[in-house]
């Protein structure tokens, strides 16, 4: 089981995730309409570009924009909540492990203590998200049951993987729980609204060119959005 | 009932359907046809399969329904935080039912997205800004609009002012005689008190064409005298043309985009026409966003710029301060607190924040001026923006909209406001009207002929 699940599954739950992701960036761009989204992108590229850059650049910095020092709490269980999804499982040790026996490279590792710090901060994080979603609402109203279940899949890979990592219980069985959840989490990102791992990136590039283009980047004014 | 008299799914083309619709007075019996108005749901899903690309399409499918939306909607705020009024919802609600219903809503529905689109949002386009996901929702509601449009469920005025357009290629039954006649009466109106004072109409080759928002010539037309006094007095060699001088577009509001696009060719016409080297548009955010900044792409200009570099006022207000075409008498500069109304049209949505801030330098004494919070291009719309001024069944909900606007003016000190765009000169005055808080008003032409130092030679002889 635990050969399958970390051998020609795991390749084809990574081609799957990788190609899929990539066909919704090249649908993205392909269906952008410089007509309908009244927007010239290709004769302004330059400054297109060079706001689609700054649009992403000043979002993906904590309290980088107006936005997200207006809720600073938000802010940091966000930015927390998504860089421990990140950075853990691409510098786990154990999944370096894995790499350097099935292609023979390796990433740095992260120190246990942190890994387990990180993991702690998604589990905790979806929480808070959560009970965030149930606290306030003007986040109420738009939750529906489909979020809640992203946030399930989200979280689970590092729940399980925390519980096998502690041994609490069946090590064997949280394994396979975690290796299987992991997997379900790699292909619900080209198939799901996890897709914003990469049309965030899409998004915001086209609302950079817009306002680079034709909302003042062409009248010489850095306008934050 | 599938199509009404006055209320249906054709535009009004003709003069006589627009008095048809006209004479229905508030349009109380185009309302009442529209609810039997049949939805052509197979029409909209098609249009919606050949319009929603991947922007739209993304932005319904990513929302990751965070609610940072919700706080920088005004009409959120100043609805008591009534959930229902986070953007994010609106449009999901709405567009995003129709979207996933693949069209198929009933006629209540389509009347409530009508509520939605034109009195719930102002396509002020503010809480684009706050979206980590870079997702628009003025920009998807001016989309949705367009389809509400296209069905026949719009509001009546924005319904009578597309056909207006479509009749008169203005927002108001001005026709071309009746422009022509008022820039004569205002030149000769003026005349004696500034010798030489002209309105010259289709001048070929001028420096600058003028062109105005239709409700100078037909309730305000001492607006175009002071545009052509400051013209005058900074010895432009302009000119307005007799065809293609309005460049507002209610049609832009109603969702019309055909008839969006009539009106800007009409404008451009003008310009290929005449030759001018550059065009300057009135004190009017709209308008200038219709013709300048979305214009272009509803004729199709791949390069998404005008024939020719057109301005808005502030611009050339600022250009000719800065190269001493007008000079500020500083005895004269304004010296109460006063505060500036920024446009969404003009300032969010093409940055000219600075270029009103330097005008105030050279127009108010300094210590005077006081900003709003938040402002530039974090400022709130007036309250009316997106035609919401004009929408009598909406005027209640346009009343309270008005209550930021209210407070943010209030909580400056200021008792006159410069608000160099006509929807926000309306909004404010109606603010003023509705609860009375004690300010004035004014665009920037009749502050700055009141303190501009009139050279001798344009003085009357004594």
């Amino acid at each position: 089981m635990y050969d399958l699940l970390t051998g020609p599954l795991l390749w084809l739950v990574f081609i799957v995730t990788f190609v899929g992701l990539i066909v919704r960036v090249v649908m993205y761009i392909r269906g952008l309409n410089w007509k309908l989204d009244r927007v010239a992108y290709r004769p302004h590229l330059g400054h297109g570009l060079k706001h689609a850059a700054r649009s992403i650049v000043f979002f993906l910095i904590p309290f980088g924009t107006h936005s997200w020092r207006s809720r600073p709490l938000f802010t940091i269980l966000f930015f927390a909540f998504h860089i421990g999804l990140l950075v853990t499982p691409i510098f786990l040790e154990a999944h370096n492990v894995m790499l350097e026996k099935s292609l023979g490279i390796r990433l740095p590792g992260l120190p246990a203590g942190v890994a387990d710090m990180l993991a702690w901060t998604v589990v905790v994080g979806g929480l808070f998200m959560v009970l965030r979603r149930i606290a306030f609402s003007d986040v109420r109203i738009l939750t529906t049951a489909y979020d809640y279940i992203l946030i399930v899949i989200s979280v689970a890979p590092f729940a399980t993987g925390l519980i096998a990592r502690y041994e609490l219980g069946n090590y064997d069985f949280w394994l396979i729980a975690h290796i299987l959840t992991g997997e379900i989490w790699l292909l619900a990102l080209p198939f799901t609204k996890l897709s914003h791992v990469v049309l965030f990136f899409m998004s915001r590039m086209q609302l950079g060119m817009d306002y680079g283009i034709k909302r003042g980047g062409m009248k010489g004014t850095s306008m934050s959005w | 009932m599938p199509e009404g008299t006055l209320c249906n799914k054709q535009p009004i083309n003709t003069d006589e359907q627009l008095k048809l619709v006209l004479n229905d007075k508030g349009g109380k019996q185009y309302y009442a046809e529209m609810e039997q108005l049949d939805v052509d749901t197979e029409k909209l899903w098609n249009t919606i399969q050949k319009t929603m690309k991947s922007r739209l399409k993304t932005w319904l499918e990513i929302c990751a329904h965070c609610g940072l939306c919700s706080e920088s909607c005004f009409l959120y705020q100043v609805n008591g935080r009534k959930p229902e009024q986070v953007p994010s919802y609106k449009i999901q609600s709405t567009l995003g039912e129709i979207v996933k219903k693949k069209g198929q809503v009933s006629n209540e529905f389509m009347r409530h997205c009508m509520d939605v689109a034109w009195s719930w949002c102002t396509c002020c386009n503010r809480c684009g800004q706050f979206c980590p996901h870079g997702i628009d929702m003025g920009v998807m509601f001016s989309y949705l609009r367009g389809l509400l449009y296209s069905q026949g469920f719009v509001p009546w005025e924005l319904k009578i002012g597309s056909g207006m357009h479509r009749v008169y290629r203005a927002q108001m039954d001005v026709t071309t005689e009746d422009w022509v006649e008022t820039c004569e009466w205002m030149a000769e109106e003026n005349e004696e008190e500034w010798p030489g004072l002209e309105i010259p109409v289709d001048k070929e080759g001028a420096d600058i064409m003028y062109t105005c928002n239709a409700r100078e010539p037909k309730h305000y037309p001492e607006d175009l005298a002071e545009a052509a006094i400051l013209f005058h007095v900074a010895g432009e060699n302009w000119t307005v043309p007799s065809e293609g001088w309005e460049q507002t577009s209610l049609s832009m509001f109603a969702g019309d985009w055909e008839c969006c696009k009539d009106n800007v060719e009409n404008v451009y016409a003008a310009i290929e026409r005449l030759k001018p080297k550059r065009a300057i548009g009135t004190e009017c955010g709209h308008a200038h966003r219709a013709t300048v900044i979305e214009g272009p792409y509803w004729v199709g200009r791949e390069d998404g710029q005008p024939p020719v570099p057109f301005m808005h006022y502030v611009e050339w207000l600022l250009e000719a301060l800065e190269t001493g075409k007008i000079k500020i008498d500083p005895a004269k500069r304004i010296k109460e607190p006063v505060t500036l109304q920024d446009s969404c049209n003009y300032v969010r949505n093409q940055g000219l924040k600075n270029v009103t801030r330097k005008i105030i330098e050279y127009i108010v004494e300094p210590g005077y001026f006081r900003e709003m919070a938040p402002n530039k291009e974090y400022n709130y719309c007036c309250g009316g923006g997106g035609g919401f001024n004009g929408i009598g069944k909406y005027r209640p909900q346009r009343n309270v909209a008005l209550l930021k606007k209210l407070q943010q003016i209030q909580d400056t000190g200021a008792k006159l406001v410069i608000a160099p765009c006509h929807n926000c000169w309306d909004a404010i005055r109606d603010l003023e009207e509705e609860y009375e808080i004690g300010i004035r008003w004014s665009f920037l032409k009749p502050l700055v002929i009141n303190m501009m130092i009139v050279p001798d030679h344009l003085k009357p002889e004594e």
